[in-house]
């Protein structure tokens, strides 16, 4: 088997497997921030035990997510020890800086949030979820720097046989950074509100807990509408306008923009072909795609046909995973949205239906972030570094084939071990629910 | 004037004593875990590390990203050729990570014996590997420099030689000291007595594996004492040593846990500066020719420019999160008490 293969294959696994958490770690624990400080200065018990349930929940979500960060903090050395050795000079300091400003944040104050509740004042109890959602965000602005920086290089020379950091300001705020964090960021808001509501929607459906439930489901709908909201608009839509102006190649591919025109369509739907390159049954309006990118519907638009054969990405994957995230962004809007109105017309809870959807919708963000991470990075290939090292020269070359297929087999078994008992903990967690309401608040 | 090269040296140094002072106590308990048949005095260790192992963790995320930034052509060469024994160290840190919260949500006392031995084990083979592959360093790893290209002939089962499993064990027997002595502050009565055996066990374990591994070290790895007997720092963290060897039994005596622990930590300190020292400025000797392909703190190091930004993030946050760890164990200092929240 090709090591190179198989390197990729495990590089995606780790980080497809990681990539579950830390987003539901970041929204959850924003979402906290709001609700202890509400059940902390209101007294209001129900906050104050929404808080304390859900509080536990981010404590499992967190454990798995650092139990799948440690090895990608060394992967790069094990996996991809030529790439590492080219560009650590640049890639490294954004790991290292993730360390020491967000990871020793997060994970201290976590201790201190679960197990301080009893132990330190109201006050510092709240100053310790909120430090876990900033380090947590933190530290996703600090992968996404490294990401970014393979996407968009900046800040860089090529001397020594490396790439030599001559600017780091102009390499952590490389042309994707900051599209790319708040992509990320309101992607993480939105599987964090996901979550909670699909939670409250159980309850709910089975008439358990109900006072909590209903204030759960209020919060995480609203919260979940202004995320999903803001995700399409700005944040996807100026994700979109700088991938359009700096990895073309990208642009054309997810959007299947096969031949470069003026006023190209946006397709709304379309089977890809590969041999040659087509879209099948396409859907499209024309001239929006030359519209949202460049705000004028007349403007022209790379097509494929403009790279060089070697240097396009596969066209059908980045295409399929690229227009599913967008299906996907828009339900969040169009559930949560229907959700608010019934919540307004005070007839959410009666409708058990409509609750089954949105306890079966609770994963679709972490989809919608898988396929969103596929399309940004299968849609980088060859390159590992944009124009600057292909994926093929950058994998480690003394691990052979047999040590990596022993490595995938590993973490697969592994992986599938642990998501297996996380999931069976987690709802039995839920199925207990929240301790009930007494009448007071503790202090 | 020391230049930017050392003082990286001396950071990525300072990373792994953090590290092998702080997760060195969890790691620790976790051995003597794997020993403690009492249900509640497995569920007393198991919180006495449980508020702040994570961070203790970090440390070492930490030094992975500080070596890749300062020293990119060392975290390329040692973990891709240790592929195979560092996926196995991963293995028993991914277990160990899950299994305080995993402990928490298991509602049987069959469960939560189960994680309390996925803590247990995923801490004692890694108190054992870290040493191991220390070792091999010391003795040095077969890499040569062709075309100014690192080109490493690592095997995993040369990785498993006598002299390394030696260190591995003085390693191990430092943390089981350090997991022990953390204890006794942590417990009472019957399992304090209990902890102070495990101490003083591991520390004459400990005394005895150092000296056999100093004189291996003399015939095996000849090159980490050259030059370093004249050198007044290295006598001064000899001196440093030998105060922490000697307190540790007399404050263990004198029920002085506190400085006890001090005491243990000043110790891995020094172990770890005397083999920086003897190493500086080699980061990995090269064992096919020691002068010509050792990787160096200057032919591995990043860029001027990098070691001098990375030097600036670290004095900015470095304060600030030992200011925020000592709050948190001052937060959580004294007997360990179980409550709701507890694991």
């Amino acid at each position: 088997m090709d090591p190179l293969l198989l390197a990729r294959l495990q590089f995606a696994l780790t980080v497809g497997f990681h990539f579950l958490f830390p987003p539901l770690t970041i929204g959850l624990a924003w979402m906290l921030v709001i609700i202890e400080a509400i059940g902390w200065k209101k007294k209001d018990e129900i906050y104050a035990k929404i808080g304390k349930f859900f509080g536990k929940v981010l404590g499992l979500i967190f454990a798995v997510g650092v139990a799948t960060g440690i090895v990608m903090e060394f992967q790069f050395g094990t996996n991809w020890s030529e790439y590492s050795k080219f560009v650590g000079d640049v890639f490294g300091a954004p790991l290292a800086a993730e360390g020491v400003f967000a990871f020793f944040l997060e994970s201290t104050f976590l201790g201190l949030y679960i197990f301080g509740r009893e132990r330190v004042s109201k006050g510092v109890h709240w100053f310790s979820i909120l430090m876990v959602a900033v380090g947590s965000t933190i530290s996703a602005f600090w992968i996404l720097v490294a990401n970014s920086w393979q996407q968009t290089p900046a800040g860089y020379v090529i001397q020594n046989n490396r790439a030599e950091l001559v600017d780091f300001w102009a390499a952590v705020f490389n042309p994707s950074t900051l599209p790319r964090f708040f992509h990320t960021f309101g992607a993480s808001l939105i599987s964090g509100s996901f979550l909670m509501t699909g939670v409250a929607a159980y309850w709910l459906i089975r008439n358990k807990h109900v006072e909590i439930a209903k204030r759960a489901i209020n919060f995480s709908i609203i919260f979940g509408l202004i995320a999903s909201l803001l995700e399409l608009f700005p944040f996807g839509h100026e994700h979109a306008k700088q991938v359009a102006k700096t990895q073309p190649e990208k642009f054309a591919a997810i959007q299947g923009l096969y031949k470069t025109q003026e006023g190209a369509p946006l397709a709304i739907f379309a089977i890809p072909g590969t041999k040659p390159p087509k879209l099948h049954f396409p859907v499209e309006i024309p001239g929006l795609l030359s519209w949202l990118a460049f705000g004028d519907i007349n403007a022209e638009i790379k097509g494929i046909n403009e790279f060089p054969p070697d240097e396009i990405p596969p066209l059908w994957l980045t295409f399929v995973s690229y227009h599913n995230m967008v299906v996907l962004g828009l339900y969040f809007i169009f559930v949560t949205a229907l959700a608010a109105y019934f919540i307004k017309k005070k007839t959410l809870y009666e409708k058990k239906k409509f609750l089954k959807v949105l306890l079966w919708s609770t994963p679709l963000p972490l989809i919608a972030c898988q396929l969103g991470w596929i399309a940004a990075e299968v849609g980088r290939q060859p390159w590992i570094v944009y124009k600057l090292m292909k994926t093929r020269d950058a994998v480690s070359i003394t691990v052979g084939a047999g040590e990596l297929l022993f490595s995938i087999i590993m973490f697969v078994l592994i992986y599938i071990l642990l998501l297996s008992i996380f999931l069976s903990l987690l709802f039995r967690w839920i199925k207990k629910g929240p301790e009930p309401l007494t009448g007071e608040v503790a202090q | 004037m020391i230049d930017l090269n050392t003082i990286w040296f001396l950071l990525v140094g300072v990373l792994i004593i953090g590290y092998a002072i702080l997760d060195g106590f969890d790691l620790g308990v976790g051995v003597i875990q794997l020993f403690t048949k009492d249900e509640k005095e497995r569920q007393i260790n198991i919180n006495a590390v449980g508020p702040v192992w994570d961070g203790n963790e970090v440390w070492l995320l930490t030094g992975g990203g500080a070596l890749f930034a300062a020293f990119p052509v060392v975290y390329a060469t040692v973990f891709s050729g240790f592929y195979l024994a560092f996926m196995l160290l991963l293995f028993f840190l991914i277990f160990r990570a899950v299994s305080f919260e995993f402990r928490k949500f298991s509602e049987t006392a069959e469960a939560k014996k189960k994680w309390d031995m996925a803590f247990a084990i995923g801490s004692t083979v890694p108190a054992l590997l870290y040493g191991v592959a220390i070792g091999n360093i010391m003795k040095g790893l077969p890499i040569e420099i062709v075309d100014g290209k690192v080109v490493s002939k690592i095997t995993f089962l040369g990785l498993l030689n006598p002299f390394a499993i030696l260190i591995g064990l003085t390693g191990f027997a430092m943390f089981v000291m350090q997991g022990a002595i953390y204890l006794t502050m942590k417990t009472e009565g019957a399992h304090q007595e209990k902890v102070i055996k495990w101490a003083n066990g591991g520390w004459i374990a400990f005394v005895a594996l150092y000296v056999i591994s100093t004189i291996a070290t003399l015939f095996v790895a000849p090159h980490l004492f050259q030059g370093i007997l004249n050198n007044i720092l290295f006598w001064t963290v000899f001196l440093l040593l030998l105060a922490g060897i000697i307190y540790t039994p007399i404050g263990l005596k004198s029920k002085k846990y506190g400085w006890t622990f001090l005491a243990s930590s000043v110790t891995i300190a020094a172990v770890i500066g005397l083999l920086a020292i003897s190493l500086y400025p080699n980061l990995v000797p090269s064992s096919i020719d020691l002068e010509k392909f050792s990787l160096t703190i200057y032919n591995a190091s990043s860029s001027q420019y990098t070691l001098k930004t990375m030097l600036i993030i670290a004095l900015i946050g470095m304060p600030v999160v030992i200011g925020y760890t000592i709050f948190i164990y001052r937060v959580f200092k004294g007997k360990v008490i179980i409550t709701k929240d507890s694991y």
